[in-house]
């Protein structure tokens, strides 16, 4: 007796399906095998580095008209300088994070790369967000006057406290980090 | 005074040290166990200690192996083991575990390893050959090495020229390298620059040979 067509087409869609399903895990299982001896490496790597990262890290986007400040030695004296402009570009994870800011100088462009776990760099603070739609902004490279002002973003209040309170903390961090340099001092 | 350590190539990364940032190769080295002590006023006529790192599966040992660590040090058999060399003058027994302590107060080191392995390889990538011109008339002769010697005198290819073949895949030194950190609670070590040899790749860590 031969099965009706319909059903036959059922069970073999049923069958196709959990074959695919079948190669699929298996695929998965292949990655996990063969990539856990990078993988287990790769955490040990990062455990490591960890040590040379900041726990409070502030938070900004692409797009966003920030102030950067950093410390800087002159002979014996710090002080803290500010370089405000707008993110165009975040690259790397982890350790080796960085972005960059740009901005108009007397009608020259500048730009500045941070990797964001300096211990130069004391804190970010965002001024304005930007209303973007790529994940690199240099497209503002090839812009003068008002061409290079981004659309600013509508900020809810509490996205801007949360931000303000994670530059705070970072800020907080380098100070904590700061003290016992300036007691040998005396 | 033991003179280096066995490890282990973790890879690459950067850490940040007075204010700069050093791209550094992390190498988890140690414990390493003594297998055998060799001693000048002995059967081996020289000083030395030979090292064991990370243990081998007895699965995939010749026997000759699992005895070889068992009779001296009384072991497992291990899976990276090299001679050091060894002044002679402290007191060392096989069995005996080496850590990273031997590289704390020192601050440059050689590192040994396996290159990665690039195939048999042309003069331009394996010696820096400048190749032939492209232009003027020039035509399969972009990578060439050019003349490897004149003609009826000597009649032949002198010794050691320089020509293509296998490269990489062979013991390599890189000297006189800076030690950035020692973690001794977690037996790694962070040294500045690159190390020969691919990422899970054993490295031998020499106190520096020049810088001492």
């Amino acid at each position: 007796m031969q099965v009706p067509e319909p059903e036959r087409d059922f069970v073999k869609l049923e069958c196709n399906f959990l074959f695919i399903q079948l190669i699929l895990s298996f695929t998965q299982y292949c990655d996990l095998v063969q990539g856990q001896g990078d993988l287990l490496m790769n955490l040990k790597l990062d455990a490591y580095a960890q040590k040379y990262m900041k726990k409070n890290i502030p938070h900004f986007e692409i797009g966003d008209n920030v102030d950067v400040i950093l410390k800087i030695v002159e002979g014996d004296k710090e002080r803290k300088q500010t370089f405000n402009g707008t993110v165009i570009a975040i690259s790397g994870s982890g350790i080796n994070y960085m972005f960059t800011v740009r901005r108009i100088v007397g009608g020259e462009g500048v730009e500045r790369t941070f990797p964001i776990h300096s211990p130069k760099l004391v804190t970010v603070r965002v001024r304005k967000r930007g209303k973007i739609r790529r994940a690199k902004l240099y497209y503002l490279r090839d812009r003068v006057g008002k061409g290079t002002k981004l659309k600013e973003k509508i900020w809810l209040a509490q996205d801007a406290r949360v931000s303000a309170e994670l530059s705070e903390a970072a800020a907080k961090e380098f100070d904590s980090k700061a003290e016992p340099k300036a007691e040998t001092k005396k | 005074m033991i003179s280096g350590l066995l490890g282990k190539k973790l890879g690459m990364t950067q850490i940040f040290k007075d204010g700069k940032c050093y791209a550094v190769t992390v190498v988890a080295a140690g414990p390493c166990k003594v297998l055998q002590v060799k001693k000048s006023d002995g059967k081996d006529g020289y000083n030395a200690i030979q090292l064991g790192f990370e243990d081998k599966k007895v699965k995939s040992c010749a026997k000759s192996e699992i005895g070889h660590a068992k009779k001296h040090a009384d072991s497992a058999p291990k899976s990276f083991v090299r001679e050091v060399d060894w002044d002679g003058k402290d007191d060392i027994k096989a069995g005996q575990e080496i850590t990273l302590s031997v590289l704390e107060k020192v601050k440059y080191i050689d590192v040994i390893g396996t290159k990665k392995g690039k195939g048999f390889q042309g003069v331009v990538k394996r010696h820096n050959f400048k190749g032939g011109p492209t232009t003027h008339g020039q035509s399969d002769r972009l990578r060439a090495p050019g003349s490897i010697g004149a003609s009826s005198y000597p009649s032949r290819v002198h010794k050691g020229m320089r020509m293509p073949g296998q490269m990489g895949n062979c013991r390599g030194t890189v000297r006189n390298l800076e030690i950035l950190d020692i973690d001794l609670g977690q037996n790694i070590i962070a040294i500045n620059g690159s190390v020969p040899g691919a990422q899970n790749g054993y490295v031998i860590l020499r106190k520096s040979v020049i810088n001492k």
